[in-house]
């Protein structure tokens, strides 16, 4: 994605996107309706009495760890697996009991699942057939979408004849073929090196602005997820635990849990020591001898024991202390340095051995006074920087 | 590490060979002896081959294998293949156990037994014995094999294909013929060559379940030789022999050739991203 024509539409795109929140629309109404869903299989509850509402044209993630029941969840919706108890309506009517066959989503398989023994061609043309859409229509259609996955001179491949990468973009062709109401991701990108993945990021992101279709993705990659979703759910044993467009996930996070899954955290326990209108004053176990201020509605009461969950690249280490050291600063020693180019992470041991991390971003070649293993550092934060968490 | 073979390597190989081959070697020789006399040469001939096409008993022998041969490989190819899928697809039926156990049984049978409990059926229930019979007790003990043959290659199976094909409209009835059968389709050829082989040679069965006018080759084989061995008994197991090596041969070339084809498809395909 490096072309003028690329960056033009990526700028159209993120003005759509900025806009884009039907979600905090009450009147809008959703595409999508998951009402009291859960599925057990045997003893076993993958999805447990689960609701929630995707809008039309969002590209919506399913975020948890394997196991958390996030594919069993989009498996329902395509209709592989039934529902246990509850009902899924998708644009109002109601899909349990429809076969996949007679539904109007289609899948994008993690493992691909191209047809071996069909060209590129046929795979994407296997949908259009099922419809008995005429033969012209047919052509037609699967020219659009091998132009728009860039694999028009591949038409004639069987799948076997083609890398990793293009078949990727054949399965997503045969799964947009058929101009689904929902397309259905299940760990899309997950076979990928990395370079690749990231682009293919962004390709996702251009090709669901530019046919204006509604995306479900299940991955447990959160960067995946951050990257492509306008909203994700954070899931565990099957449950939803948050969900929320990716700067909340990520900057407000709900719980000790979502603040651990998504991201890097340093979470301190603190007990609660006054609250004014907008602000919190702690004090953390780990630190007894300063005090963490927090610029937060307080969830809690004065006394609580709660969370403080502090992003590494919200730290500041310095050699120096700052000009008030009984606020927001922890002092330690360094314990281990990570040097990653653009960033070195720093672990500092804290006088009762809890050690915290921060990033620090290698802002020019030479420093100075680098900071070394054993060093005495300062860590200080501003008071938006904490999040108090009860949960 | 030395290179090459040991002596030990080399005889034991040479015997080995030796053990499986010479008396085939003999056969196919002498089946070439002008003489009468099968221990005897006396000189390279292929009378006993124009012997072989006068005798019209061998023939009709021949040609009754045959269409039991095919018959029997073609129905037990449908019946093992649908067992073999109701065996991997069906997950913990009700007494799966038992059809699993009733499907695999012929396997470990003894022929004798296989083919006695046969006949008694078939006498009790009073179907004429000759051709039907032969055909139906070859099926009965070549679809286990037909059956092993395509669940070892459906366990290896993705089912996210077929339900690729669901998801794409197609209705589970017509996923199986456009998506599961073309790519197991090799498993189920191979497991169709196997059940005809099977019953190409199969005596005992055959000799158990026969009646009048329906005699197979191997039967016809066996009762001549009863009146000792003759060169166009040779002959006749010559052709045999050479007619399973040609299509041994094919068959091996062919799945040579296209994962040769494979491989080089891939390592283009990986040279081009």
């Amino acid at each position: 994605m490096s072309t003028g024509v690329a960056e033009k539409t990526q700028k159209t795109i993120g003005g759509i996107r900025r806009k884009f929140a039907p979600w905090n629309d009450p009147q809008a109404v959703p595409l999508i309706r998951y009402q009291n869903v859960t599925k057990r299989f045997g003893e076993f509850t993958a999805v447990d009495n689960l609701s929630l509402d995707i809008y039309e044209r969002e590209f919506f993630a399913l975020l948890g760890p394997s196991g958390c029941g996030k594919t069993t969840l989009m498996r329902m919706l395509a209709g592989f697996e039934e529902p246990t108890e509850g009902k899924i309506t998708l644009a109002g009517e109601d899909l349990v009991g429809t076969p996949p066959y007679k539904r109007q989503t289609n899948m994008m398989f993690q493992s691909y699942a191209l047809f071996p023994h069909m060209s590129v061609w046929d795979n994407i043309a296997f949908g259009l057939r099922q419809d008995r859409m005429e033969k012209g229509a047919v052509a037609a259609r699967v020219e659009e979408m091998l132009k728009l996955v860039k694999l028009e001179k591949f038409a004639k491949r069987k799948p076997h004849q083609l890398s990793g990468g293009q078949r990727q973009r054949v399965a997503l062709a045969r799964s947009l073929a058929k101009r689904p109401k929902v397309l259905l991701l299940d760990e899309p990108l997950g076979a990928l090196d990395k370079k690749l993945r990231e682009e293919t990021q962004f390709e996702l992101m251009d090709i669901q602005m530019e046919l204006g279709m509604t995306f479900l993705i299940v991955t447990h990659d959160q960067e995946e997820a951050m990257t492509v979703a306008d909203r994700i759910a954070v899931m565990n044993h099957g449950k939803l635990v948050q969900v929320a467009p990716p700067a909340i996930i990520y900057e407000q996070p709900n719980s000790r849990y979502v603040a651990d899954f998504v991201g890097d955290v340093n979470i301190l326990d603190a007990r609660v020591e006054s609250i004014a209108p907008g602000a919190v004053t702690l004090r953390a176990e780990a630190a007894p001898d300063m005090s963490i201020r927090v610029s937060q509605e307080c969830p809690a009461k004065v006394g609580d024991t709660v969370a403080v969950a502090l992003r590494p690249e919200k730290l500041r280490v310095e050699l120096d202390p700052p000009a008030d050291p009984s606020v927001n600063c922890l002092s330690g020693t360094i314990w281990d340095i990570g040097y990653l180019g653009d960033l070195s992470i720093y672990h500092v041991e804290l006088p009762n051995g809890t050690r915290v991390k921060a990033a620090k971003p290698n802002l020019t070649r030479m420093v100075e006074r680098p900071i070394t293993w054993d060093d005495k550092v300062y860590v200080s934060f501003t008071p938006d920087a904490g999040v108090v968490l009860t949960s | 590490m030395r290179k090459g073979l040991s002596w030990f390597n080399v005889t034991s190989i040479a015997l080995g060979f030796a053990f499986l081959y010479i008396p085939i070697i003999l056969l196919v020789i002498y089946s070439f002896n002008a003489s009468r006399l099968v221990t005897v040469w006396a000189g390279f001939s292929t009378h006993w081959y124009w012997q072989l096409f006068q005798n019209q008993q061998l023939l009709d022998a021949a040609w009754v294998t045959l269409r039991v041969a095919f018959l029997t490989a073609t129905i037990a190819t449908v019946l093992g293949t649908l067992a073999a899928i109701t065996l991997t697809r069906y997950g913990r039926f009700i007494g799966r156990t038992l059809f699993s156990g009733m499907v695999y049984a012929p396997l470990v049978m003894p022929e004798v037994i296989t083919g006695l409990s046969l006949l008694l059926l078939f006498v009790a229930i009073g179907l004429d014995r000759g051709f039907w019979t032969i055909t139906l007790a070859h099926i009965t003990f070549t679809m286990c094999f037909v059956s092993v043959v395509v669940q070892s290659r459906l366990v290896t199976f993705d089912r996210s294909l077929e339900e690729a094909a669901l998801d794409l409209g197609c209705t589970p009835f017509k996923t199986f013929f456009v998506v599961t059968l073309p790519i197991i389709l090799p498993a189920v050829i191979s497991g169709w060559m196997l059940a005809f082989t099977l019953s190409l040679d199969d005596l005992v069965i055959a000799s158990f379940t026969t009646g009048p006018g329906a005699t197979t080759l191997p039967m016809r084989i066996y009762s001549q030789v009863r009146l000792g061995v003759t060169p166009e008994i040779n002959a006749a197991c010559t052709i045999l022999i050479a007619i399973v090596t040609v299509v041994v041969i094919i068959a091996s070339v062919m799945t040579k050739r296209q994962e040769m084809e494979r491989q080089k498809a891939e390592r283009l395909a990986a040279a081009e991203a």
